[in-house]
């Protein structure tokens, strides 16, 4: 019942150069009303090695899809493609649902927006990490509860026997989510997809949310590609930042290089927020140039 | 009572419970008419809930509300016009609120044109076809929108309606639910500069609720700020854009708003 994984040794820790996680001219369409396909994602590329990749955009702009692509998650309906889309030497596209079920959580995990929609309500918090666990290892039930409480520990939860037992509605937002974390982090995965993991969560839990996040990619070099609407928020969190506008990255900024953003929508995008201490009135808006989509 | 004279608003030892939980504590604020004021706080503070008592959707177990003009309470002790009671139909033709989530306040098997008309029916105000015409252009959608549902719409669009169903019936006072929290940062940006036009055209009051916030001090003259229910500190809004803020649960919003940083992130 347990899928073995035949092709996927744990990648060594000490492996540098080699990127985890190619994507080259990624696409995914859905199709569109009266026949035709709309491009949600049009031809995206980037390589994730061990790091903190962010992905900035508003709705539309294909980020989620980008996210969903890479682990199999896109709906049914839609067609995706691309010139490269590999994993650790798998080709993703190509391969079996059987495989593709094995790497899934196993190796590549992701972590969703609302912990009140993404956990299982009628489960308890314990049993649904043991889940994810039971499904990509051989492990005694014992040896389960240990791995999870140990788990709940690593996410900074200060009590985990009593999360353990309790069910998803007993718990706050902020610990929703890093029960959610520590669910997808129990089968030590290599890449960690955060889909807006912390916009449903106040801002002093988010920053908690994102050190233990930080601090799970320092100590187990993991790669990490975090989604998010929130500019700021991402280009001070992570190493790389991809601007996404209409489906197609814009441009790419190193950490803490967000003044030096040359792309006329990452400039408005930054010129649109309201700024603690600075007086701008009315706020600068977007005045989106079709040719940006092009 | 003209619509153009600017109303202010005086909560007193508010308090509001819930199954026994204490949600807001002896809440106590004065906002001047034609002043724009902010509560900030977190998930559970209790700041939500304070809007929701103003307006009469949440009990509040004591305390009082009251409508005031620029020269007094209207109690009608000083001689001044006597000012509607919360509760009263009147209270609420001039106190009127922008939920938070565009996607779930407005009704998804309506037209615009009919969840407009609905508050004018209420308060029995006549000439709809005109009202509801100008209520689309003064939020900038135009009349091309009447007549659309609301799944027809983008998210900004949906909440410049409710912002149009919350003045169509010409207000004094606007209660803001975190009004821009669902919406994409450059749609942020226009509702944001919608609301500062339409306050100071119509010298409408502001009592707005948030946890960004950048958002509060740029709409906001005064704020509030609550923790678990209770008032933390009141202070002004260039008082904290230049961080002068004294308490310590307002720096540690203040350090959370900064953005991450690496090792200093450990707020308990």
């Amino acid at each position: 019942m347990v899928c073995v994984m035949p092709l996927t040794p744990n990648l060594p820790m000490t492996e540098p150069i080699a990127p985890l996680l190619i994507v080259e001219d990624l696409r995914v369409a859905f199709p569109a009303r009266g026949g035709g396909m709309l491009e949600a994602v049009r031809g995206v590329s980037f390589t994730l090695g061990r790091e903190r990749l962010g992905i900035v955009g508003e709705s539309g702009s294909g980020k989620s899809q980008t996210g969903r692509a890479i682990l199999g998650l896109t709906a049914p309906q839609a067609r995706i493609s691309a010139r490269r889309l590999e994993f650790g030497g798998v080709d993703l596209l190509n391969c079996t649902p059987q495989q593709r079920r094995a790497l899934r959580g196993g190796r590549i995990a992701m972590v969703l927006q609302d912990p009140k929609f993404s956990l299982n309500p009628v489960m308890t918090i314990g049993a649904q990490i043991a889940e994810t666990l039971l499904a990509h290892t051989r492990v005694s039930k014992a040896e389960a509860r240990k791995r999870v409480l140990a788990s709940l520990e690593s996410v900074r939860i200060d009590d985990p026997e009593r999360v353990y037992k309790l069910y998803p509605h007993e718990v706050s937002g902020g610990m929703g989510q890093r029960a959610m974390i520590a669910m997808m982090l129990i089968a030590e995965p290599d890449i960690l997809i955060a889909d807006e993991p912390t916009s449903a969560l106040d801002v002093t839990v988010q920053l908690q949310v994102l050190s233990i996040l930080d601090a799970l990619v320092a100590e187990r070099g993991m790669g990490l590609v975090l989604i998010s609407h929130d500019l700021r928020l991402v280009s001070s969190f992570c190493d790389r930042v991809l601007v996404m506008y209409a489906g197609r990255v814009v441009e790419e900024l190193a950490a803490g290089g967000l003044h030096e953003a040359k792309h006329p929508y990452t400039r408005g995008l930054m010129a649109c927020l309201p700024q603690l201490g600075q007086s701008t009135h009315p706020l600068a808006t977007l005045d989106r140039q079709p040719e940006w989509a092009l | 009572m003209s619509t153009l004279q600017p109303l202010g608003l005086t909560a007193d030892h508010l308090r509001v419970v819930c199954d026994g939980f204490v949600a807001v504590e002896d809440a106590c604020f004065d906002v001047a008419p034609g002043e724009s004021f902010g509560i900030v706080g977190e998930s559970g503070s209790g700041k939500s809930t304070v809007l929701r008592a103003l307006c009469g959707l949440a009990r509040a177990e004591a305390g009082t509300v009251r409508l005031r003009s620029a020269s007094g309470v209207g109690d009608g002790q000083d001689g001044l016009d006597i000012q509607p009671l919360p509760g009263s139909k009147a209270f609420r033709r001039q106190v009127q609120m922008v939920f938070q989530d565009p996607y779930g306040s407005l009704h998804p098997r309506q037209t615009v044109d009919r969840i407009l008309a609905e508050p004018l029916a209420i308060h029995g105000m006549g000439d709809a076809e005109t009202r509801i015409e100008r209520a689309l252009d003064e939020v900038g959608l135009g009349t091309g929108f009447r007549f659309r549902y609301p799944h027809q719409l983008s998210g900004g669009q949906r909440q410049r309606i409710a912002i149009a169903r919350a003045l169509i019936l010409e207000p004094a006072i606007l209660l803001l639910d975190e009004p821009t929290s669902a919406l994409d940062a450059s749609v942020q940006a226009e509702v944001l500069n919608l609301l500062e036009d339409l306050r100071r055209q119509r010298n409408l009051t502001f009592i707005m609720v948030s946890h960004d916030l950048a958002v509060v001090t740029h709409l906001c003259d005064r704020l509030m700020v609550m923790q678990r229910g209770k008032t933390v500190e009141q202070l002004a809004a260039t008082d904290l854009a230049q961080r002068r803020a004294t308490n310590p649960y307002t720096l540690s919003l203040m350090h959370a708003s900064a953005g991450f940083r690496r090792g200093a992130a450990a707020v308990t």
